[in-house]
């Protein structure tokens, strides 16, 4: 993984992902290591992201290292006109890694092919956002034990939610079963039941979670937003299907964990958040660990 | 008269006949083949009469042989496309186009949010299929289908 961008969760291989995962572990057992120090980590945020930022920072921050960049564009000369190629060119002279979020499909690729210094993908568009996967990989790993033949729900927005894609495509590694529970108009995209029938991965859509719930090992949440439904009607019929309340958690498994990739709106009822197998803000300072994981093994550090 | 004038232009020595263009592709394959920029003499014709295509095209181009790779990114366009090879008035050899594992270039990705649609990026796709051409953006991996195919 040395030297080796993270632009897309498939860049790594089933052993890569494991090998991220065992070294965040280490990190969380000892998370104020100064291995970063007289390193640069430059993070480029094209649009404003404070939380992902905020757990990039505080990783590097705790590693001894060192961070420049700019929070969004506007203070930026991007603002003035400047290409992409000439801002990842330049500030490929003042880093050793780059962390880079931008609006654009695609602009992570690109950036690693003209910067001289790795990039890491903190989120392209609607595209990938592969560290929020390998901090999910993580913590399921953690609450599970294994990543292997686990029964995963995957709730909510399935069709333009990125996070459940990218979810989608790292777990199918480790022989899951997947229960997609969505609105008809939000469904799973073709492409990627395609995908899990080619790989004999089997799988369940649902328009309702309640009476299946008891099979669940992890429960993914993800928020629907009103935007997404061409009819307002069709939205404010199916909101409440997809709110998961304490009370549901009643007959689950002991081992259930809820994940969510925050910020929740309402898709968690606030009674949840007590409940021991509500995971998703150990969940959140669980990505401190793994970006610190991803960045010491791209810098060759770990 | 006339039919003598076509054949003191068609007759070529050596070099390449690329056959079975449909007509409304010639100039998307001029383009592709940057034939522009050659300098060697070239014949173009359009709408003949094709049983198989309707109305074809066909381009002679003297003293030029191409690379595969360089002739198949034609087979987006002219995917019924034949090339007949001919040394001193001769055809010989004869080949079809195939569509590559990857195209550079040539085509639009149809995302528009893609990095390539917004910053001068030179796109990149993989061949998902070629029967029904399907291709993945390399940058924003997205799928663009046979019926989105826009030649830049
Ligand atoms: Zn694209």
């Amino acid at each position: 993984m040395k030297n080796k961008s993270l632009i897309s969760i498939n860049d790594y291989t089933p052993e890569e992902l494991l090998k991220i995962i065992d070294i965040a572990g280490e990190f969380e057992k000892n998370p104020v290591q100064d291995i970063l120090r007289g390193k640069v980590i430059a993070t480029l945020f094209f649009e404003p992201s404070t939380r992902t930022r905020l757990s990039f920072e505080s990783a590097v921050n705790r590693l001894g290292g060192r961070i420049i960049g700019f929070t969004d564009a506007s203070s930026s000369s991007v603002k003035k006109g400047e290409s992409l190629k000439d801002t990842i060119r330049t500030v490929s002279n003042y880093s050793d890694l780059i962390v880079m979020r931008h609006p654009l499909d695609g602009s992570a690729r690109y950036a690693s092919e003209v910067a001289t210094v790795p990039v890491v993908n903190a989120g392209d568009g609607a595209n990938q956002h592969p560290t929020q996967c390998l901090l999910d990989l993580f913590s399921i790993k953690k609450t599970q034990g294994t990543l292997e033949n686990l029964n995963i729900f995957l709730v909510g927005d399935l069709k333009y939610g990125r996070t459940v894609h990218s979810l989608l495509m790292a777990m199918s590694n480790f022989n899951p079963t997947f229960n997609f529970i969505s609105p008809e108009e939000l469904r799973i995209p073709n492409e990627y039941k395609l995908f899990l029938d080619k790989k004999g991965i089997k799988y369940y859509e649902h328009l309702d979670f309640s009476d299946i719930i008891s099979k669940a090992d992890i429960v993914y949440m993800t928020r629907i937003q009103r935007e997404r439904f061409s009819d307002p009607m069709e939205y404010e019929k199916v909101k409440n299907s997809y709110v998961l309340h304490n009370y549901m958690l009643k007959d689950t498994k002991d081992n259930l964990k809820i994940l969510h990739p925050l910020p929740r709106v309402n898709e968690i009822s606030e009674d949840v958040d007590e409940n021991e197998k509500a995971y998703y803000f150990t969940q959140a300072l669980n990505g401190v660990f793994t970006r610190q994981a991803i960045i010491s093994s791209i810098l060759g550090l770990k | 008269m006339t039919d003598k004038r076509i054949l003191s232009v068609s007759a070529i020595k050596n070099g390449t006949v690329i056959d079975h263009i449909p007509a409304n592709s010639l100039f998307k394959v001029i383009s592709i083949l940057e034939l522009d920029k050659l300098d060697t003499q070239m014949t173009f014709g359009t709408n003949f009469i094709s049983k198989k295509l309707g109305q074809k095209a066909l381009i002679k181009i003297s003293n030029k042989f191409f690379e595969d790779a360089e002739i198949d990114k034609i087979a987006l366009v002219a995917p019924e496309a034949k090339l007949n090879i001919i040394e001193d008035y001769q055809v010989i050899e004869k080949r079809d186009v195939e569509v590559p594992d990857k195209i550079v270039g040539i085509v639009k990705c149809m995302n528009p949010n893609c990095v390539t649609n917004n910053e001068n990026v030179l796109t990149k796709f993989d061949v998902i299929s070629k029967k029904e051409v399907t291709l993945k953006c390399c940058y924003c991996e997205k799928i663009t289908d046979q019926d989105h195919l826009k030649i830049i």
